[in-house]
């Protein structure tokens, strides 16, 4: 069995743990209501957690291109980038995969040829963190971005609509350069 | 360089941890981007609330009177013993959990002190350690704990992270309205000149000039004639409103967000069109007011006597101008003071009459104390008795979904009626997940003055649930288009949109309305009140 068929055979064990692992960056609280609460739109951020993390995992057994990765972070990293976490706290949960998968097939990695295999997962999800990385700060440019543009709607419109501003509206040569 | 740390040294220094201990015991945090400026003295002073005074947020001292716990205590005992309701709330929760999880705070935020029982805590403990035996006796073990600075600056930074929407309510077994109880913290923090700028400057504005944003009769005027004139090259048809007119019908007041704010404007736009509609081909007189120019209510959100003061302008205009009752524009908690609060504030509006539609005789039993009629239920009376010429093709391009706004949905009960409207005068219509809507709406998480844009994170968070909800009918029915009736909504959610799904855009009912409405003399639409070609004219707009 090849490293591809033992991380497809696992899946579910792993995605679990993985999914829990992210819960648990929340208050204690909140993890145990993140964990429990199957209703999607009362769980959002649960929602997102389980479908992104295993649309991520079968990305990374399949090495999917960096745009289908991108598709699948947006959801999580979307959320964590406007919570209460650091930068680096809100895409650790990437590189959690690594240990866990570690633990999860000690013995079979002690295999020089599953161990190389397992080298390339690795690789994969770093990469993936590095995607997450660019995910998260266009989150936050946008997050800037919007905030910009709310307070130049409510006081440019204002002005040009009071008529203290107007537009250009001589015709193009009117105008001596 | 052998002295530089190992990237896996690296990444095991980043602390993942949050403090596991117990609420009481966690310290506050009062984090950028999820709170509002601090209110501008001027400000409360004008409105004569207590002890005005600059102060910042994040700065340790708050500069508060010597003796503001004195303060705090009294107004605590003098809320207790005025509201029977605060007393009951303080004492009856169980700690169920089943509020627990129904905040768009703590879902979006995951901060366990969003929860609404643990926000209704952070004044329990304190209630309990000051009011109660058990708690005097036994302290933390009975769940109390003594006023301290800390606690107080928990109050601060938490009850202006709820938006009184009243989601929890509705799951509470007792009933219990953690609005309420936000509504006394914010309260007990006001005797102390501790409000946030977003509430007391239009507070201040709405008591001088009558609407939120200071805008002068004159200015206000000016605004609507500018409507006036982009609706004339629209539909070649001008829509002069009438402004102060004593003897008229009706008087309309609607936030005065709509007058200046997009894209609420495009619904105030709607109004003038449809009164010019009812005017032309029914006779029916209605008037604006430059005085009573505002809605909305930022009192409600400071304190009962101050809504008392910004909502009883609303009917001295309307004496003053002897109209027989008041219609109100897409509101949300204007209607919320006027149903649950206006009646034994400033009412009955005994020299209004009981409100009647006189176009199409309808008597709105639900408005006869009140003497005001919500615009979704006059709307939907005139079309459900034919009153109204519609060409509903022109509202062809969008595939709607409707976000009931929390108060007319939870303070008033008004499901019904827009749904009706919207699906009267547009072909598609999808409603979101029946978790998230009518009696269970999630809030826009801007409500109840929070709509500043220094909290941004906190509002984006709160309008997570809102959004997943609309991102499932846009994914699954091609939604494009977010019906609101409120004008907080109509400038919070585009904002919402702009960062989850930016394909989507907010519209006030009232403009879906006036773009099918075919007005008396009207020429040739291209155009919908956007500027934007109506379905089957692009061609025509290039």
């Amino acid at each position: 069995m090849d490293f591809k068929q033992l991380l497809q055979k696992h899946k579910r064990a792993i995605l679990n743990q993985w999914f829990d692992l992210l819960a648990e960056s929340y208050p204690s609280d909140t993890a145990t209501f993140i964990k429990s609460q199957k209703d999607p739109f009362h769980n959002p951020v649960g929602d997102a957690a389980r479908k992104g993390l295993e649309a991520i995992y079968d990305g990374i057994v399949e090495s999917a291109d960096p745009e289908t990765f991108t598709a699948f972070l947006d959801p999580i990293i979307r959320i964590r980038a406007i919570q209460n976490f650091s930068p680096a706290q809100a895409v650790s949960f990437i590189l959690q995969l690594k240990p866990l998968l570690q633990h999860h097939f000690e013995k079979d990695l002690t295999d020089s040829r599953l161990h190389r295999e397992y080298d390339q997962v690795a690789t994969r999800i770093d990469n993936l963190c590095l995607l997450a990385f660019n995910l998260y700060m266009q989150c936050r440019e946008t997050l800037y971005q919007i905030q910009a543009d709310e307070i130049r709607n409510r006081t440019f419109k204002v002005l040009k609509r009071s008529g203290l501003l107007t537009d250009v509206d001589d015709p193009v040569g009117s105008i001596p350069s | 360089m052998s002295d530089l740390p190992k990237p896996n040294e690296f990444i095991d220094r980043i602390d993942r941890s949050i403090p596991r201990t117990g609420w009481m015991d966690t310290p506050i945090d009062i984090r950028k981007g999820m709170y509002c400026y601090a209110a501008n003295p001027k400000s409360v002073e004008y409105v004569h609330l207590p002890n005005a005074h600059a102060w910042n947020p994040v700065e340790d001292d708050w500069h508060l009177p010597e003796n503001w716990k004195e303060i705090i205590h009294e107004g605590f005992k003098t809320r207790l013993e005025r509201f029977r309701s605060f007393k009951v709330f303080m004492d009856i929760c169980v700690r169920c959990g089943a509020c627990a999880d129904k905040c768009h705070f703590f879902i979006g935020t995951g901060d366990p002190k969003n929860m609404p029982v643990l926000r209704a805590e952070l004044l329990r403990s304190v209630y309990r350690n000051d009011y109660t035996t058990a708690g005097k006796i036994l302290g933390k073990i009975a769940g109390a704990r003594p006023l301290t600075m800390d606690v107080l600056k928990e109050w601060w930074y938490y009850f202006f992270q709820c938006t009184e929407c009243r989601r929890c309510s509705v799951f509470c077994p007792y009933g219990i309205d953690t609005a309420e109880i936000t509504i006394m913290g914010r309260e007990l923090l006001n005797l102390l000149g501790l409000n946030i700028d977003w509430v007391a400057t239009p507070v201040a504005n709405c008591y001088r000039t009558g609407n939120h944003l200071g805008i002068q009769p004159h200015a206000y005027r000016d605004m609507l004639d500018f409507f006036v004139d982009d609706i004339e090259e629209i539909t070649s048809v001008r829509c002069e409103p009438n402004y102060n007119q004593k003897g008229a019908d009706i008087l309309f007041i609607t936030p005065s967000g709509d007058v200046f704010a997009d894209p609420g404007t495009y619904t105030c736009m709607g109004y003038l069109m449809l009164f010019k509609f009812l005017k032309e081909k029914y006779g029916l007189s209605i008037t604006w007011s430059t005085y009573a120019s505002e809605g909305g209510n930022f009192g409600f959100f400071t304190s009962h006597e101050t809504m008392k003061r910004l909502n009883s302008k609303m009917y001295a205009e309307a004496k003053r101008l002897g109209v027989k009752w008041i219609l109100g524009g897409e509101c949300g908690h204007m209607w919320r003071v006027i149903n649950q609060y206006m009646d034994t504030m400033n009412g009955p509006a005994d020299f209004l009459e009981v409100p009647v539609n006189p176009i199409t005789g309808t008597r709105f039993e639900n408005a006869k104390s009140t003497k005001m009629v919500h615009i979704m239920e006059f709307t939907a009376d005139l079309i459900k008795h034919g009153k109204l010429d519609l060409d509903i093709s022109r509202n062809d391009n969008l595939k709607i979904t409707f976000h009931d706004s929390c108060n007319p949905a939870r303070g008033m009960g008004l499901l019904d009626e827009p749904r009706y409207v919207i699906q009267n005068v547009a072909r598609h219509f999808y409603d979101m997940p029946a978790n998230t809507i009518r009696e269970q709406t999630f809030c826009c998480g801007s409500g109840a003055g929070l709509n500043a844009g220094e909290n941004m994170e906190l509002r984006l968070a709160g309008g997570l649930p809102r959004s997943m909800a609309v991102k499932h009918v846009h994914d699954k029915y091609d939604v494009n288009t977010l019906a609101t009736i409120c004008a907080i909504d109509r400038a919070a959610l585009p904002t919402l949109m702009d960062y989850y799904l930016p394909d989507v855009r907010v519209t006030g009912v009232t403009e879906l309305v006036a773009n099918a409405l075919i007005m008396p003399g009207e020429g040739e639409r291209t155009t919908n009140l956007r500027g934007e070609p109506l379905p089957g004219m692009e061609e025509e707009e290039e």
